[in-house]
């Protein structure tokens, strides 16, 4: 009777923690909209999706900014996915004990260093160091902030592919090398295969960790509203939506235009990050299904 | 920037705590006539915290508490009567002064402090003076390369602050528009808008391509000021206290408190002194320029 009542109120409390989740985004969400949709009535759309952002002489074109997340973004996942399951690969599958030992701390550390720090080391040496060795007008460019975010994303990267990779059976590893499959065969067509949506997941939270930084982002990356013409715009300054907002929302008067349009940005973001999640899960699944299908 | 306004944020509460505390020891009780309440412009904001902190050594039995939040916050502070003094590196809209009347308020303008905004370049650039045209056509993007005014042959890296500084504000309306009203002429979309004022130095100290601009009190000896002309016949001019006091600087602006025209007699003796020597060294010593004494007959 006693134990009844209290695993009822237990019950209680876990669901509450599971659905508060679900609470919290919807509200976020509710939120977001109720302040940024007027946007769309304060700024024409013509001029919300122009190519000049300039907030304080009414230019809110808020195409460079989405240009320059997604020119930093991807950017940082052209460093940071060799890297990172490249770095998972070698821990779980080549290093001897002891390097591994060494190594997975020091990538925890990594993934614990504050973001504004990463910054700072960006602007004193990443950005001038960059300037000199590729002969570009400043330091201050999408692709220093990208390299910042890749060494950003690298720690979240491989934690979650080394454990993906630790979940393939080790029945899997052996069967290649009965067949005759070298380490190498092995690794690449059996192994990285077998885990490829862990592996997915990472590489996904990975995106979601580039897309949300902030401060890193806005040390180094010159903050310059610029569309980009062509791939050369990687070695250019660029603003990020972050970034905009970070910077701008301090000063701004509650329930202005700008004050708005800073908010779309911020469903813009949302709505980014929703797709990305939606693709990884859609995706996971879909390679999990066929995985069982061929192994069952 | 943030950093520094969190902890100027922090400091103005701390100051305000001690004022709180300590009020409730003192045999008279705590009345709006020993208490001052001043906020407004974040370029002033250290300068006003070091005043409010001079001042205790001088009338121990007033307290002041000193908030940043921006020009315009301050003066719609006092507008809706929240507080005594407001810190603006503008000058008071009409709008903001319609406003007061209608809620019975006549600001009163003081002028406390000057600050000269200083063109900077890399040591190494051989540019040493620049026309406030000039000037504009590298911030309006009609000028790429340092060749084209007489130096070497290098890109133009052109860095500013974020668009919410004040100082961002007077030099698009000062030096881009040339003080031209009708003028719409922006910043180039390529102009790098940088957080904070020690990240223009670091990147002009750095860069031999950029040109920046900066408060006088930021400058430091890794970056060269430029010598600055209103038009390309008058004599170029460097930044110093001197230059700005006699006007010959084209690029500085007055700071202001606003007060209320009936303000209580402690907030008028706390203007008062800060026109005194003692209040504008400190002013000297943050690297604003202070106002002389014999123009300061207020």
């Amino acid at each position: 009777m006693e134990t009844a009542k209290s695993e009822r109120w237990i019950t209680w409390i876990v669901k509450i923690s599971g659905y508060s989740s679900i609470l919290f985004v919807s509200l976020i969400l509710f939120f977001l909209v109720r302040e940024g949709l007027p946007a769309l009535g304060d700024v024409p759309l013509k001029d919300l999706f122009g190519v000049r952002w300039y907030p304080i002489e009414g230019y809110f074109g808020i195409w460079p900014l989405i240009f320059g997340s997604v020119l930093v973004t991807v950017g940082a996942l052209l460093i940071g996915i060799p890297f990172g399951i490249g770095t998972a690969v070698y821990l779980s599958e080549l290093a001897p004990a002891w390097i591994k030992n060494v190594l997975k701390p020091i990538i925890e550390i990594l993934a614990g260093l504050p973001s504004v720090v990463l910054g700072f080391l960006g602007i004193q040496l990443a950005a001038p160091f960059f300037r000199q060795f590729l002969n570009l007008p400043t330091g201050l460019t999408a692709f220093t902030g990208a390299v910042l975010l890749g060494f950003i994303a690298i720690p979240t990267i491989v934690s979650i592919s080394e454990d993906a990779l630790n979940t393939v059976p080790s029945g899997y590893r052996q069967g290649a090398l009965a067949l005759g499959a070298n380490h190498w065969q092995t690794i690449w067509g059996v192994t990285v295969p077998a885990a490829r949506s862990g592996l997915l997941t990472a590489v996904m939270l990975g995106v979601g960790r580039a897309i949300g930084e902030t401060m890193a982002v806005m040390m180094v990356t010159g903050n310059a509203p610029v569309l980009p013409r062509s791939l050369n715009a990687l070695f250019l300054p660029a603003r990020t939506m972050t970034a905009t907002i970070a910077s701008e929302m301090g000063e701004v008067a509650t329930g202005s235009e700008h004050y708005h349009v800073l908010f779309f940005i911020g469903m813009v973001l949302f709505g980014i990050s929703l797709a990305v999640n939606l693709t990884a899960s859609s995706l996971a699944l879909r390679s999990r299904k066929r995985a069982e299908r061929l192994l069952s | 920037m943030r950093i520094a306004a969190a902890r100027r944020w922090l400091v103005g509460l701390l100051l305000l705590l001690t004022a709180c505390s300590a009020t409730p020891g003192d045999s008279t009780s705590p009345s709006a006539s020993t208490y001052i309440q001043n906020k407004g412009s974040d370029t002033i904001v250290n300068l006003a915290l070091a005043w409010a902190e001079a001042y205790q050594k001088v009338k121990p039995e007033v307290r002041i508490s000193v908030t940043g939040g921006g020009s315009g916050t301050g003066l719609t502070a006092l507008i809706s009567g929240t507080v005594d003094i407001a810190n603006a590196s503008r000058k008071i809209k009409t709008e903001e002064i319609k406003a007061a009347e209608a809620n019975g308020i006549e600001p009163v303008e003081h002028v406390i402090a000057r600050d000269a905004i200083a063109v900077i370049v890399n040591p190494q650039n051989p540019i040493g003076e620049l026309s406030l045209e000039q000037i504009s056509r590298i911030y309006r993007g009609e000028v790429t390369n340092w060749s084209e005014l007489g130096g070497e042959d290098r890109p133009i890296v052109r860095l500013s602050r974020e668009t919410n500084s004040g100082t961002h504000v007077y030099f698009l309306e000062e030096v881009i528009r040339l003080g031209d009203k009708d003028n719409k002429e922006i910043f180039s979309a390529d102009t790098l808008l940088l957080p904070s004022s020690e990240g223009i130095i670091s990147e002009v100290s750095e860069n031999p391509n950029a040109i920046g601009y900066d408060g006088l009190g930021y400058v430091t000896d890794h970056v060269k000021m430029v010598a600055v002309a209103r038009t390309a016949d008058q004599p170029y001019v460097l930044p110093s206290v001197e230059s700005v006091n006699s006007g010959q600087y084209p690029i500085s602006r007055d700071l202001y408190m606003y007060a209320r025209g009936d303000a209580p007699q402690i907030v008028l003796d706390y203007l008062a002194w800060i026109l005194s020597p003692a209040a504008q060294q400190i002013v000297t010593d943050l690297g604003f320029v202070p106002i002389l004494s014999t123009t300061a007959g207020k």
